[in-house]
């Protein structure tokens, strides 16, 4: 199963590789990851996406507050968050497809972020299913470069990520 | 008042009540070996800056303090790295101290440069790089705490030699606060409540005693558990003298190489109550076969080794001691009579036992050597044969006198970590239990032990072969004894051991092995007991890799 996990670290150098360090050496798959800052420039944000069943989102979830530098690991629930990533795409563009290409663009909520001599380049916010159907629209353009950010995700409770040590096992 | 990295650092290992450093200089490091010439703390200069590692290992398992070892940058560096492994596999708190090369010049491949931060973050619980002189006590004050609480493990400072050099004002903290560790200590009520009604209740519990319980310095509270309902106890081979081999409740080792009795009752056991254990893979063999009729109670203060290998049905994160205490309380005595019957029938069928000739058997050297050293001496061991032979028939009844490299398996650990043992504990009696091939990847040190007056003991049980490599290959691999035999180039230790200053003493008859051994006990210098034992002596019971754990073979289970 798929799972997001935000996961709030200090904004120190070196983190992102304990993390990412963790991730091969325990042979955990990233399907994706995203940092940044946060509210508090001291603490970053980072949101993975990884594949695992139960077993193995546990011990991911374990490991990742077991290094000093994790401050809270939280897995969403499922139909409890938002999550969004940024894609930018790029497509040949002739004076004979490119009408065809702005209307693609157009119908699907996407904006031009680059108009080049033979290219177009097109970026998009949105949510998975979004972005996948940005891609078939546009794959048949032919696909020139394609670059996305990996997803960020929060929660759409009313309260915050709050810092309060890190959750115990123990229920 | 202002003073320079250099000297911050002495100053705050006096703070930390450091009394002793393992360690090698080097380029990048003679700020701080300055400031150590003059400095109130003994400083033990090794021969190879792995020994330093190994040795504040061994000094931190005997004593339960921090080890602190170090080494300057680059080789000298990444000569800790087999030793930060070895004690990070097993739990141990350590501070390792490295140098660097200037900050400005660090990534750019200058002379004895090497990311030993980056080398050494997957083998340390943590580790830092200075790169301000004002950060260092903190620093400090921090690797120590995360190094001995929690779960303990080895933590690496890097410190460039410019902020050796630099000055700051001199303040160390009295307080550590990180924000992300903050472990548990007390085991939520509710689960002991519930552990201690399935103890109360069971019929065939077992005690499975790990090197968490000697940590935790939870040894009589194990023993009252025990004890007082009548539970019988095997142990992992770090929990080794959490519990005393010679009670009648103990099953001495289970695994691979553990005891019959062992591994059938805990294959039989309904209840396993797992302290301070991590179900290694040496200890359960095929997982899907292990303990089907148990309830796991495990008591662990990793959350992470919680439901790691095994699924475990009452968790309980937190220190075994305070856990235990509050279990002690709680349990009522189970009737566990008629499983002890089972399991005394087991040790009547099964014993430990070998081939008692007039051979000079590996294992009747340990059982002397037991006997000589009335169960009282520290025992380190390198690893293979030697060690399970030591694991097996040095009975051994206090904490913190197996000093063993258990989860990485490091071949060359058990001398200079007798070393450290041996400075933690100057009166006590030290043995090294070496083999002919272990004892050769640090004898270097055997110049630290003889220049500091550390009298260890090195009992060699020297058959000339790569002993346990051998015995595989002898039972799985057809006899192709594929470069495990060390014939033909074996060095006389004897005259070895002189020539460093030490003594040696040669043994190749049965009827000179005890002599021998109170002939070393009596001797205050170094001694190697080279024993010429079996050549193709083998661990038995042994557990074939990936066969359930009640599946041994050799005619002895």
């Amino acid at each position: 199963m798929r799972h997001t996990i935000s996961v709030l670290v200090e904004n120190k150098f070196g983190v992102l590789a304990r993390i990412s360090g963790l991730f091969s050496a325990r042979g955990f798959n990233i399907t994706s990851l995203a940092v940044g800052e946060t509210e508090d420039p001291s603490i970053s944000r980072m949101t993975i996406v990884v594949e695992g069943d139960d077993r193995t989102l546990e011990q991911i979830k374990k490991q990742l507050n077991k290094l000093i530098d994790t401050i809270k690991v939280v897995d969403f629930k499922e139909g409890e968050f938002i999550d969004r990533e940024l894609i930018i795409l790029k497509v040949p563009a002739t004076a004979k497809n490119k009408k065809e290409i702005l209307e693609a663009i157009e119908s699907i909520g996407a904006r031009i972020a680059n108009a080049g001599a033979k290219t177009i380049s097109v970026e998009l916010v949105g949510d998975q299913t979004k972005i996948k159907a940005l891609l078939e629209l546009m794959r048949p353009f032919g696909l020139l470069e394609v670059v996305r950010t990996g997803r960020v995700a929060m929660s759409t409770q009313d309260k915050g990520l709050k810092i309060e040590g890190k959750p115990e096992v123990n229920e | 008042m202002k003073m320079t990295g250099a000297k911050i650092l002495i100053e705050s290992l006096k703070k930390e009540g450091v009394e002793v450093i393992f360690g090698y200089p080097g380029g990048v490091v003679l700020p701080i070996f300055d400031s150590l010439y003059d400095a109130p703390i003994k400083f033990i200069l090794v021969r190879h800056e792995q020994g330093a590692a190994h040795a504040a290992d061994g000094y931190a398992r005997a004593t339960g303090k921090v080890g602190v070892c170090i080494a300057t940058s680059g080789p000298g560096a990444t000569n800790l790295v087999t030793g930060l492994a070895t004690a990070y596999m097993d739990s141990v708190p350590m501070v390792a101290f490295t140098g660097q090369v200037k900050t400005f010049l660090i990534g750019n491949d200058a002379f004895q440069e090497a990311d030993i931060t980056g080398i050494t973050r997957p083998i340390t619980k943590h580790n830092f790089l200075v790169k301000d002189v004002k950060e260092l006590a903190r620093t400090i004050k921090e690797a120590f705490h995360i190094a001995k609480t929690g779960r303990p493990g080895p933590v690496l400072i890097d410190l460039p030699v410019d902020v050796q050099q630099a000055e700051a004002e001199f303040l160390y903290p009295e307080k550590v606060e990180i924000r992300g560790y903050n472990p548990t200590y007390a085991g939520h009520p509710g689960q002991i409540k519930r552990a201690a009604k399935a103890i109360s209740e069971s019929k065939r519990p077992i005690i499975y005693a790990g090197g968490g319980v000697i940590t935790s310095e939870a040894s009589e509270e194990l023993k009252e558990l025990a004890v007082k309902n009548d539970i019988p106890v095997t142990m992992t081979l770090l929990g080794l003298g959490a519990f005393p081999a010679t009670h009648r409740l103990a099953l001495g080792m289970l695994g691979m190489h553990g005891t019959a009795y062992a591994n059938h009752a805990i294959m039989e056991s309904e209840l396993i109550i797992a302290v301070g254990s991590r179900f290694d893979d040496r200890v359960t063999g095929k997982l899907d076969e292990f303990a089907p009729h148990a309830k796991i109670i495990h008591i662990d203060i990793d959350p992470a080794s919680v439901s790691k290998n095994v699924e475990v049905d009452i968790p309980i994160v937190g220190d075994a001691k305070d856990i235990l205490a509050k279990l002690n309380k709680a349990v009522k005595k189970p009737d566990t009579k008629a499983w002890l019957g089972r399991i005394e029938e087991w040790k009547k069928k099964f014993p430990l036992k070998y081939k008692d000739d007039d051979a000079v058997r590996p294992q009747y050297v340990v059982e002397q050597i037991w006997e000589a050293t009335k169960g009282e001496a520290i025992i380190a061991t390198e690893v293979g044969q030697n060690q399970m032979w030591a694991a097996q028939f040095y009975k051994f009844t206090k904490p913190r006198t197996i000093i063993s490299s258990g989860g990485m398996g490091t071949m060359g650990f058990g001398f200079p970590a007798a070393i450290g043992a041996q400075l933690g504990n100057p009166k006590a009696a030290v043995f090294d239990i070496a083999g002919d091939g272990s004892i050769q990847m640090n004898i270097q040190e055997l110049a630290t032990a003889v220049a500091n007056k550390l009298p260890v003991k090195i009992a060699i049980l020297n058959n000339c072969y790569l002993g346990m490599v051998r015995q595989w290959q002898e039972l799985f691999y057809k006899k192709r004894y594929s470069y495990t035999c060390l014939a033909g180039a074996c060095p006389d230790f004897v005259k070895l051991a002189e020539s460093y200053g030490a003594v040696g003493i040669r043994v190749t008859k049965k009827d000179e092995v005890r002599p021998a051994i109170d002939k070393a006990l009596a001797t205050d210098n170094v001694v190697i007991l080279d024993f010429q034992v079996e050549k193709e002596e083998n661990v038995f019971p042994m557990v074939p890799a990936g066969e359930a754990i009640n599946r041994m073979i050799g005619d002895l289970a």
